[in-house]
C-alpha cells in the first residue's frame, strides 16, 4: 500500500508542559485512520500539527501527491459575520485555482441545498454547518481528509447521514481519512486502523486490538462506558 | 472653491472611501479597538515632527509604523492580552503626545482641519487610496476565508499572517490619510462608525462593504458642507464651533443612530 503520511516520534510542547509525547503512526492510502483517547489527550494538537498550525518536534512527511482538506470541529464565527458558505465556496475556488463550477459538484456530493449557501454562516444549525465545512473541504479535491469530531455538533440521525456520507465521499474522491472522535460506533463502523492516544500513543492497529484492557489504559476509571456503547 | 481646497475635498471623499472598506473588514476581524491604538500612535509622531520642524505626516507615518508592528505581533499572541495591550497603550499615546505636541498645534493635531493641498500631496493621496482600495479586491478571497477562519485559511495555503501584516498597513494608511482632516482623536472613528452603519442596514457581505463606504463618503460630504455654510452657530448665549474633523464624525454617528431606527421598524 502506498503510504500517505509518515510520522515519526511528534512531541508537542506548549507553555513547558509536553502535550503530545512521541507520537509514531502511518497512514496508507484508502485508509481510514480514528484517533480515541480522553479529553487532553492530545488528539487536537496531533491533527494541528499534522496541519502545520502548530510548532512541533519529530518527523511529519506528506507523500508529494497529498492534497488535504480539513474539517475542523468548530469554528468561533462571529454570529453576525454577513458571509455564507456561498461566499466562502466561491473565495476557496478562487484561492485554490478551481471554476466557480466546482461549487455544484460539492454541494451536491454533500448535499447541501441553495438555501443553506446563502444563509450567514451563523445563522446554520450545527449539521448544516458541519456539512458546510465538510463541502468548503472538498473544494480543492483532497485525497486526505482531515476530520475533528465529526459527528460531535450533529444529533443522532445527523450521525448516520454523516457516516454514510463521509463512505461515500472516501469511493468517490479516493480518500485516506483522519478522524479524531470520542464516538465509539465511529471507531467500529468506520475505522480500518486506529491510534489511541494518550498523550503518547498507547496502541496502533486494527479496531479489534482496542481491548478492555487497552481501554482501561487509555480512560481509567471511564472505560465501562466506552465498552458499553460499543456493545450496544 | 479654489482648486487646492477642491483636491483636498476630493481626496478626502476618496479616504473616505477607503476607510468605509477597510472599516467593514476591522469590524468583522473585531479589532475595531486595535485601529483607535494605531490612530492614537500616530499623535506622539505628529508631536515631535512638529517639534523639529519636519512635515507631521511624515512623523505620523514612523510613528504609525510602529503601531502598525506592534498590532501585528499582538495579533500573533505575545505575553499580554489584546485588550489589555490597546488599554495601556490607546492612553499612553495620547498622554505622551499631548505631551510633545506644541500647544498651538495640539487642537488640529487631534481634531483636525481642513487645509489645501499641493498637487504633490494629492497626488500622493491618490496612489494611497489606489493601494487600499486595490490591495482589498486583490486580497478579498484570502480575507474572507481568514474572518471566517485563520486555520482553514492556513490549511487552503493562504499565508494568513502576512495577509494580516498588509492589512494593518494598509488600515495604517487609511489613517494617515485621514488624520489630515479628522486628527487623532476622530480619525477611528470614520473606519469604524460608517462600518457599524453598514452591518446595522445589510445582510449580504457585498452590500455591507458598499453600505459602508457610501456611509463614509455621505459622512464626510455632509460634515464638510455643514462647516463650509456655518462654520459656527449660537444657540442663545452659547457659541457652537462647527470644526471639520467634529462635523463629519457627528454626521456619522448621526446616521449610525438612524441606522438603529431602521432595524427596529
Amino acid at each position: 500500500m502506498t503510504k500517505r503520511l509518515e510520522v515519526r516520534n511528534v512531541s508537542v510542547t506548549v507553555d513547558g508542559a509536553r502535550v503530545l509525547d512521541d507520537v509514531t503512526f502511518d497512514l496508507g492510502a484508502g485508509e481510514r485512520l480514528v484517533i480515541i483517547g480522553p479529553n487532553g489527550a492530545g488528539k487536537t494538537v496531533l491533527l494541528k500539527s499534522l496541519l502545520d498550525l502548530m510548532p512541533h518536534s519529530g518527523q511529519i512527511v506528506w507523500a508529494p501527491d497529498a492534497r488535504l482538506g480539513y474539517v475542523p470541529q468548530k469554528i468561533d464565527a462571529d454570529r453576525h459575520l454577513p458571509i455564507t458558505y456561498k461566499d466562502l465556496f466561491v473565495s476557496k475556488c478562487r484561492v485554490a485555482g478551481e471554476p466557480i463550477a466546482r461549487i455544484g459538484d460539492v454541494i451536491r456530493d454533500v448535499g447541501i441545498s441553495k438555501k443553506i449557501l446563502d444563509t450567514p454562516v451563523g445563522h446554520l444549525s450545527g449539521g448544516q454547518f458541519q456539512l458546510g465545512l465538510m463541502a468548503f473541504a472538498l473544494i480543492g479535491r483532497p485525497n486526505v481528509l482531515i476530520l475533528d469530531e465529526p459527528t460531535a455538533s450533529v444529533d443522532e440521525p445527523g450521525e448516520e447521514h454523516i457516516y454514510s456520507l463521509i463512505e461515500r465521499l472516501q469511493h468517490e474522491y479516493d480518500l485516506s481519512i483522519i478522524a479524531v472522535t470520542h464516538d465509539m460506533s465511529f471507531v467500529y463502523r468506520e475505522a480500518t486502523r486506529v491510534l489511541c492516544l494518550n498523550r503518547r500513543s498507547i496502541c496502533v492497529g486494527t479496531p479489534e486490538a482496542i481491548t478492555p484492557d487497552v481501554l482501561a489504559e487509555l480512560y481509567g476509571e471511564s472505560q465501562s462506558f466506552y465498552r458499553h456503547h460499543h456493545h450496544a | 472653491m479654489t482648486t487646492a481646497e477642491t483636491f483636498s475635498l476630493i481626496l478626502a471623499m476618496l479616504t473616505a472611501l477607503a476607510a468605509g472598506l477597510i472599516g467593514a473588514f476591522a469590524l468583522m476581524k473585531r479589532m475595531s479597538l486595535a485601529g483607535d491604538v494605531i490612530s492614537h500612535i500616530a499623535l506622539p509622531g505628529l508631536g515631535v515632527a512638529l517639534i523639529f520642524n519636519i512635515n507631521p505626516i511624515i512623523g505620523a507615518a514612523v510613528a504609525l509604523f510602529f503601531g502598525t508592528f506592534l498590532i501585528w505581533q499582538l495579533e500573533k499572541g505575545g505575553r499580554i492580552t489584546t485588550d489589555v495591550a490597546v488599554g495601556v497603550m490607546f492612553t499612553a499615546a495620547l498622554a505622551v503626545g499631548t505631551l510633545v505636541t506644541p500647544s498651538e498645534d495640539l487642537i488640529e493635531a487631534l481634531f483636525g482641519g481642513f487645509q489645501e493641498l499641493t498637487t504633490l500631496w494629492f497626488v500622493t493621496g491618490i496612489v494611497c487610496v489606489a493601494a487600499i482600495v486595490g490591495f482589498i479586491w486583490y486580497f478579498r478571497y484570502q480575507l474572507i476565508i481568514g474572518l471566517f477562519s485563520p486555520e482553514l485559511a492556513a490549511t487552503s495555503g493562504i499565508n494568513v499572517s502576512r495577509i494580516n501584516l498588509i492589512y494593518l498597513m494598509m488600515f495604517s494608511l487609511t489613517v494617515l490619510l485621514g488624520l489630515r482632516f479628522l486628527g487623532a482623536l476622530l480619525v477611528g472613528a470614520l473606519i469604524i462608525i460608517p462600518a457599524a452603519i453598514g452591518r446595522q442596514l445589510t445582510h449580504t457581505l457585498t452590500a455591507f462593504l458598499a453600505v459602508s463606504s457610501a456611509a463614509s463618503v455621505l459622512s464626510v460630504l455632509i460634515g464638510f458642507t455643514i462647516n463650509r455654510l456655518y462654520p459656527s452657530i449660537t444657540v442663545g448665549s452659547i457659541k457652537l464651533n462647527l470644526a471639520l474633523g467634529p462635523a463629519i464624525i457627528s454626521a456619522a454617528a448621526c446616521i449610525f443612530l438612524l441606522s438603529l431606527l431602521k432595524k427596529k421598524i
